[in-house]
């Protein structure tokens, strides 16, 4: 049925067969983890446990361990939330929009990319629940509270609200999008550990795969949800960061009060969400030895999206600041003027650099083919990304409109704690992942192994 | 079943009907003996259980027992939940209030100014505000003491008439050494006390001394006294470094006159004009029109100026001292001659050459009689300088064998506290009867604690024939004892009852020479009643002015120089902590500097130009430390610049660096009294001899809760004009912000995506007079008290998270262009300064409101922006839309947590707890807060509105900081109600449409909303501020 074209981009290379498929992937799932993965793990376990100290010392004194004042109300807890939702737009984005424009070359990625999707809107979700000043009570937020007067409901107008609606709809459309795709390579698992008699894992992975027959009707049916989850989450991709951007569209504060901001935001979401997906691949490709599924050529065209989505980023930085001078509000003029020359020009413009500057490298095609160099810029790139959310957040809060209440943000260990509480669970998640499910999608690329296989010479 | 006849048995014990078995044959067990084996059966374990569990269940819930013991007879005028309020007398060594004391349950919670005073007229000031809180300073003495150990006052009392009698009987020495004593009472039990020891004399000092103005009267018209201002009869007035506003002789009295003169409207477009001359930068100096920097070395031949330029133009002999190249100092003159008999010169200077020549230009202008009213003489400073001097100089030659120091501490506050602290070893007799163990009081052999003034009987008589009483607003909380009754007893009288005295004093002074109430009760009882009485004050007589110029004028030229070389120190009294004597106050510690917004802390302020050339500078509060040497005597200082500050000058305040104080202010700051100079036989507050400060490469943090100078030219936050500019056109220095929409520009209160409240009952508002507001802050400290609000401490400022609910905004001018943005972050070298108090501006259409997403901050059908603190939990989302950045968050848990006990004593002592308003919750950690318009007190005037049947009148809702403001700059009212003084000073229009609407029509052309662009629609008016200029930025 697929047609093959020699025009067409050869996606898996090495010649492999459908059973090659099988045998390296499912290859990292079976076997004992290797001294690199625990060395891995136990370091992002360490990662996890100072975190969690960290939390607990949050929680247990108050939100005063962290480095805010009257006037910065959020700094790293907002930046680091807005930053791991942004992470967490690639995965629906490759699977879902992908998808539905044919692009096959996604087959390779959409698995680990839909798992650090997951991981990462865990751990964005974390830092709203962290930064509350009562955690405890934040349960408010779902139940309207009866009372004498009629129930006292949460405000549908705060956008805050929405990010709760917002993100937990996305989350769990994403889930049961990924765990769906997961399905039928757990039964292979099975099928496979069946056949060498390991009854534990058989088991394990029967019930993993919900007794998976793989008879046609129930392929039929697995591909018509999978349009239909497809077809879900395409707005969801779009509406994540979108409401996640009216938490300060929505304000009257300059530099947050901003109708650019719905676009820039999704853009800026995808622009990292791909450099992670790249950062975590060039490492599990090299690692799982997946050389021949993960192409040179997927990398490039991911590079592509990067140079695409940076190019809207910078444009759009451009355009806050000609509007800032355009639209004649004295206020947000100098809130811009204060970004790039104010007390934090540096994250300003280490944003700038990272995000407008460095991509543009990717127009060249030996940087863009070129893994350690993918490798670096896709890091670069979230450290812009983050710079950025430092900068909406931090640099508009600190000088505002009443010039006395100005004042600078100064992180503490505990601010720092919670983002490396973040990566610990990050890294410890995708790390489980990597071991015990298989990291390419088989049954997808299975299916495309005909026609876009390079040939065995 | 009847009929059968078959039975059936368990066994042959029921067959035999066995006793045994009848007794257990209920059982569910029959087995004899069994269940009494077991000791417990079924039944009694499902009992004991049920009981358990319901018990332990009961217990896990039951919250801490408080015993509240009700009346058994219930005092008539005592009603749970009900606060009264006492008339009583505030009295800090010279410092003094008339006040209301506001108690709930016998405990005082909240002091406010007593409007039938003729001399404070309601007024109150920061340290009046806090002083509650000194009430129930854990550092108090618990009871007598004799040396270290606790003893009883009869043991104490045995062993101080041993000593004294001792003394007596040998001829010795007995001196009793106090503040300004200002009670006629007290000064008559001194007397007893003298009666019976004659070799005792009464010495009196003050730490913010002015004994040079007694000094100079004594030369100029023959009577040392200390007159009364009256700072609103004057046109012009000039001051050469008195700080009348703040710190000077009667501050509280002279705000509210000054304020008088600063008020403008349409209706009348006249304000005094003032000019300053001085080296620090007081909260004087930056209400003045005009202020000219000077040294302290020039502040004598600026007085003699003066007078030279008047006397020219007057046609008299010029004195031998003069100076050239003062700014606006001819102007100041001419314009003084102008306004002869209507303006008034008053000068900071203790030098008695110094003020007899203000004496005598005040004399030229004939203002004797209007501005200044030597027939109502001041009491408030009393303090002889040489008097403390020979005293010192005879405890050192051990002349003195016994010294009582009642309620003072000149051993920390006094330049010769070192010395005395020495001399004192070898004094037989040392008693204190501070009320704390502080540093005079450790060294002295019987602590013998009075009470706290809120405990206490007295009088006062602040002015001659004004007269008020001091009444116990609580019961004595510690074994003290009102130190009257001490001097009474040691003094050996039968009847040590001050009260009886009191009111014996009062009966005889008073109530024989009236005829209009009949009996003394009544006559007690008004008196009492209204805290104040007053006698018809004395006929002004002409005064002659009659000292020797000639010899003035050398004196001046001697001791000052036109210019001088090398730095100087002016020591200045610090507006929060004060001299020093209430610094175990955290409220006080707290309380922003209103100039440097600094707290916790004194440091140095110098100029922008020596801190260039020294090396120092500030940013974000580091700063660097100072190594200062005052005459040999060497300290290191942290070293703030300061806009305004004299080059060549250094500031440095008193009250701090207190040693022996208590856990709140113990070792904050460096001592100034140790550097303060003499001249004149009188002690100066200026060094200008022997300093030198230099940097050091160690860094300092200073507390502030504003960091930034100006206020960037942003003119929808200030809006001012000159007098000028204001007579031409009263809406002057208005900015009107339009939203530009596609066809038209409009106001921003004609866009708006919200349909508007409807107010139907009350429409609460305020007014803040930008023009009267001094910046004094008494309303933050009001604020704090009334509402409990959290304070933080030193670390916390720092990390910029104190909790003040109402702040003061500070604002210097620069001299940048506009749109100049790095210049415009500096202050000009000498600025002129705005104060803005900013609070919760109960916007309509608050920004807060929409962003909170539980709906724990709402809007009132009152226009108040509400907290429910319950339902918050933090996300703190409120605090970073508001625009004003009014709101407070709890970072921590500041009650009932080891952390915050030396800061926050009231909600971590016992003691410190009694404080609290119980109308006003206590935050819990993670909540936000900010400024509810006293939601309690609106709530209190409904409701007795209501049990009345009437609508709540104007003025029985009085906010915290409306009724601590002593210039009237903050009004609160209903902008609904035709009548109220709002809706007058605003001149709201009726807008037939919407008469309940949020857009009220404000006819006052002063009138702005801070931010009025973003359209959310304050309920707090600002009025521009006006100076009274000929042209605009000449100040520099």
């Amino acid at each position: 049925m697929q047609a093959s074209s020699a025009i067409r981009e050869t996606l898996i290379t090495g010649g492999k067969t459908v059973g090659d498929v099988s045998e390296d992937i499912s290859r990292q799932v079976e076997g004992k983890p290797t001294p690199l993965w625990w060395g891995a793990f136990g370091f992002s376990f360490i990662l996890l446990a100072l975190g969690f100290y960290s939390l607990c010392v949050l929680e247990w004194e108050g939100v005063g361990v962290w480095g805010l004042n009257k006037t910065v109300g959020w700094a790293w807890d907002i930046t680091n939330f807005v930053w791991w939702v942004g992470i967490g737009h690639a995965g629906t984005l490759i699977s879902a929009i992908l998808l539905l424009f044919r692009q096959r070359w996604r087959m390779s990625i959409n698995r680990a990319a839909e798992a650090m999707t997951i991981f990462a809107v865990i751990c964005a979700a974390t830092f709203p629940f962290a930064h509350m000043g009562r955690l405890w009570l934040g349960f408010y937020w779902v139940f309207p509270l009866p009372n004498t007067w009629g129930s006292l409901w949460v405000n549908f107008n705060s956008p805050l609200l929405w990010d709760v609606f917002a993100i937990s709809t996305y989350f769990s459309v994403s889930l049961v999008f990924w765990y769906m795709g997961l399905i039928p390579d757990f039964a292979v698992i099975r099928d496979r550990a069946v056949r060498t008699g390991n009854k534990l894992r058989a088991s394990v992975y029967n019930t993993l795969s919900f007794g998976w027959s793989g008879g046609a009707k129930t392929w039929g049916r697995y591909e018509s949800v999978a349009l239909i989850l497809a077809g879900l989450s395409t707005p969801l991709v779009l509406s994540v960061h979108t409401i996640v951007s009216m938490d300060f569209a929505t304000s009257v504060i300059p530099g947050w009060h901003t109708t650019i901001f719905p676009p820039y935001f999704v853009a800026g979401a995808i622009f990292s969400g791909f450099a992670m997906v790249l950062t975590l691949l060039i490492i599990t490709r090299k690692v799982f030895k997946l050389e021949d599924y993960i192409t040179i050529y997927h990398i490039e065209l991911m590079n592509i999206v990067i140079i695409i989505t940076g190019s809207i980023v910078g444009i759009a930085y451009i355009t806050e600041f000609f509007v800032a001078w355009y639209g004649g509000v004295p206020a947000e003029f100098y809130a811009f003027y204060n970004r790039a020359t104010g007390p934090y020009w540096w994250a300003y413009w280490s944003m700038m650099t990272c995000n407008v500057i460095s991509p543009q490298l990717f127009w060249f095609k030996k940087i863009r083919t070129n893994i350690v160099a993918t490798f670096v810029l896709s890091i670069i790139v979230n450290i812009g990304m983050w710079f950025e959310r430092f900068v909406i957040i931090v640099t508009s809060l600190h000088r505002d409109y009443l010039p006395s209440s100005w004042s600078m943000f100064y992180p503490t260990i505990y601010d720092v704690g919670e983002y490396v509480l973040t990566f610990g669970f990050f890294f410890c998640a995708f790390l489980l992942f990597a071991k015990f499910f298989p990291v390419i999608n088989m049954a997808e690329v299975k299916s495309i192994i005909k026609s876009t296989s390079e040939k065995k010479h | 079943m009847g009929e059968t006849k078959k039975t059936y048995w368990k066994g042959l014990e029921q067959l035999k009907n066995d006793p045994a078995f009848v007794k257990h044959a209920d059982k569910e067990f029959a087995v004899i003996g069994a269940e009494e084996d077991r000791g417990h059966n079924r039944r009694d374990f499902l009992k004991m259980m049920g009981f358990s569990m319901a018990a332990v269940s009961l217990a896990a819930c039951e919250a801490p027992i408080r015993k509240a013991i009700p009346y058994v007879v219930k005092p008539v005028d005592a009603d749970a939940g009900i606060p009264n309020y006492y008339a009583s007398t505030y009295l800090n060594g010279g410092d003094y209030c008339s006040i209301v004391v506001k108690t709930r349950d016998g405990r005082p919670i909240k002091i406010e100014g007593n409007s039938l005073s003729n001399v404070t007229q309601g007024g109150t000031s920061a340290q009046v505000e806090a002083s509650v809180l000194s009430l129930y300073d854990n550092y108090r003495l618990r009871g007598p003491k004799v040396g270290t150990e606790n003893a009883s006052w009869e043991d104490l009392d045995k062993q101080v008439i041993a000593k004294l009698s001792e003394i007596a009987s040998k001829g010795g020495q007995v001196r009793i050494v106090s503040n300004t004593v200002l009670s006629p009472s007290t000064l008559s039990v001194i007397e007893t006390f003298k009666a019976k020891y004659p070799t005792t004399q009464h010495i009196q000092y003050d730490q913010n001394s002015s004994y040079g103005i007694l000094k100079a009267n004594e030369e100029s018209f023959g009577k040392q006294f200390v007159p009364s201002y009256d700072f609103s009869k004057a046109n012009v007035i000039v001051s050469v470094a008195a700080d009348f506003i703040g710190t000077w002789v009667s501050p509280i009295e002279f705000t509210k006159q000054y304020a008088k003169t600063r008020e403008v409207s349409e209706a009348k477009r006249e304000m005094s004009r003032h000019f300053q001359f001085e080296s620090n930068l007081s909260l004087t100096g930056a209400n003045a029109d005009y202020r000219s920097p000077i040294k302290p070395s020039q502040e004598g031949l600026v007085v003699a100026q003066l007078y030279n330029l008047l006397a020219a133009k007057a046609g008299k002999a010029a004195l031998g001292a003069s100076i050239e190249n003062i700014k606006h100092l001819e102007q100041a003159a001419t314009e003084l001659w102008e306004a002869k008999g209507k303006s008034l010169v008053v000068a900071g200077s203790n030098d008695k050459a110094v003020q007899t020549v203000v004496n005598a230009i005040n004399d030229l202008l004939g203002n004797y009689g209007t501005t200044i009213l030597p027939n109502k003489p001041l009491n408030f400073r009393k303090g002889n300088d040489e008097q403390f001097a020979s005293f010192v100089a005879e405890l050192e030659s051990g002349k003195v064998d016994g010294v009582i120091f009642y309620n003072c501490n000149p051993v920390y506050d006094h330049v010769l506290g070192g010395k005395l602290a020495e001399a004192l070893k070898g004094v037989s007799l040392t008693v204190s009867t501070s009320y704390t163990e502080d540093e005079t009081s450790s060294l002295s052999g019987f602590k013998a604690p009075d009470h706290h003034y809120l405990e206490s009987w007295n009088d006062a008589e602040p002015k001659k024939n004004s007269f008020s009483l001091s009444q116990p607003a609580i019961t004595q909380i510690f074994k003290s004892r009102q130190t009257q009754e001490s001097f009474l007893t040691w003094a050996g009288e039968t009847s040590s009852d001050y009260f009886a005295l009191l009111q014996k004093n009062w009966r005889t002074w008073f109530f024989e020479k009236q005829n209009s109430v009949a009996d003394f009760q009544t006559f007690w009882d008004k008196s009492l009643y209204d805290g104040v009485y007053e006698l018809p004050s004395d006929e002004f007589a002409a005064l002659e002015f009659k000292a020797d110029l000639a010899s003035v004028g050398s004196s001046i030229a001697g001791n000052y120089k036109a210019a001088s070389e090398g730095f100087e120190l002016a020591i200045y009294e610090n507006y929060g902590v004060g001299n020093g004597s209430q610094a175990n106050n955290p409220l006080l510690q707290e309380l922003p500097d209103p100039i440097t917004k600094a707290t916790w802390d004194n440091y140095l302020t110098v100029s922008q130009k020596d801190a260039k050339a020294k090396g120092f500078s500030m940013d974000d509060g580091t700063v660097q430390m100072g190594k200062l040497n005052v005459g040999g005597k060497s300290v290191n200082i942290p070293v703030v610049v300061q806009p305004g500050q004299t080059i060549g000058t250094i500031g440095l305040a008193l009250g701090y660096g207190r040693t022996k104080v208590g856990k709140v202010a113990e070792n904050i700051g460096t001592n100034a009294y140790p550097f303060l100079a003499q001249v004149n036989g009188s002690i100066s507050f200026n060094v200008t001899e022997g300093v030198n400060l230099e940097v050091t490469s160690e860094t300092y943090r200073i507390a502030q809760t504003q960091t930034h100078e100006t206020y960037m030219g942003r003119e929808n936050v200030i809006q001012e004009a000159t007098l000028a500019e204001f007579k031409e056109k009263p809406n002057a220095g208005r900015d009107y912000p339009k939203i530009t929409k596609w066809e038209e520009k409009v106001d921003p209160a004609a866009v708006s995506l919200w349909k508007g409240h409807e107010y139907k009952n009350h429409h609460w508002g305020m007014a803040i007079d930008l023009n009267t507001c001094t910046g004094c802050a008494a309303c933050v400290v009001a604020c704090n008290v009334e509402n409990n609000v959290s304070l933080v401490g030193k670390d916390e400022v720092l990390r910029r998270r104190e909790m003040h609910w109402l702040r003061i905004d500070r604002y210097y001018s620069s001299d940048a262009k506009p749109g100049d943005f790095v210049a415009l972050e500096k202050a000009a070298e000498n600025p002129e300064v705005t104060f803005q108090p900013m609070l919760c501006q109960h916007c309509n259409n608050a920004p807060c409101e929409t962003v909170c997403p539980v709906a724990a901050t709402t809007h009132s059908t009152e226009g108040l922006n509400q907290m429910t603190y319950n339902r918050c939990i933090g996300t703190r989302y409120c605090a970073n839309n508001c625009p004003y950045k009014v709101r407070r968050f709890n970072w921590f848990k500041y009650h009932d947590n080891q952390q915050f006990y030396q800061s926050n004593p009231a909600m971590n002592t016992d003691l410190g707890r009694m404080v609290l308003n119980p109308e006003v919750t206590v935050r819990s950690r993670g909540v936000m807060e900010k400024c509810s318009f006293c939601a309690q007190r609106i709530q209190t005037g409904k409701l007795n509105a209501k049990k009345e049947r009437r609508p709540v009148k104007d003025g029985e809702v009085v906010t915290a900081c409306m009724a601590a403001c002593s210039t009237g700059a903050i009004l609160f009212g209903d902008m609904n109600d035709p009548e109220s003084k709002i809706t007058k000073l605003l001149q709201i229009e009726k807008d037939e449409k919407r008469p309940y609407g949020i857009d009220k029509k404000i006819g006052n052309p002063r009138a702005y909303r801070v931010l009025e662009e973003i359209g959310v629609k304050p309920n707090i008016f600002y009025l521009t501020k006006i100076r009274n200029k000929d042209k605009e930025k000449e100040n520099a």
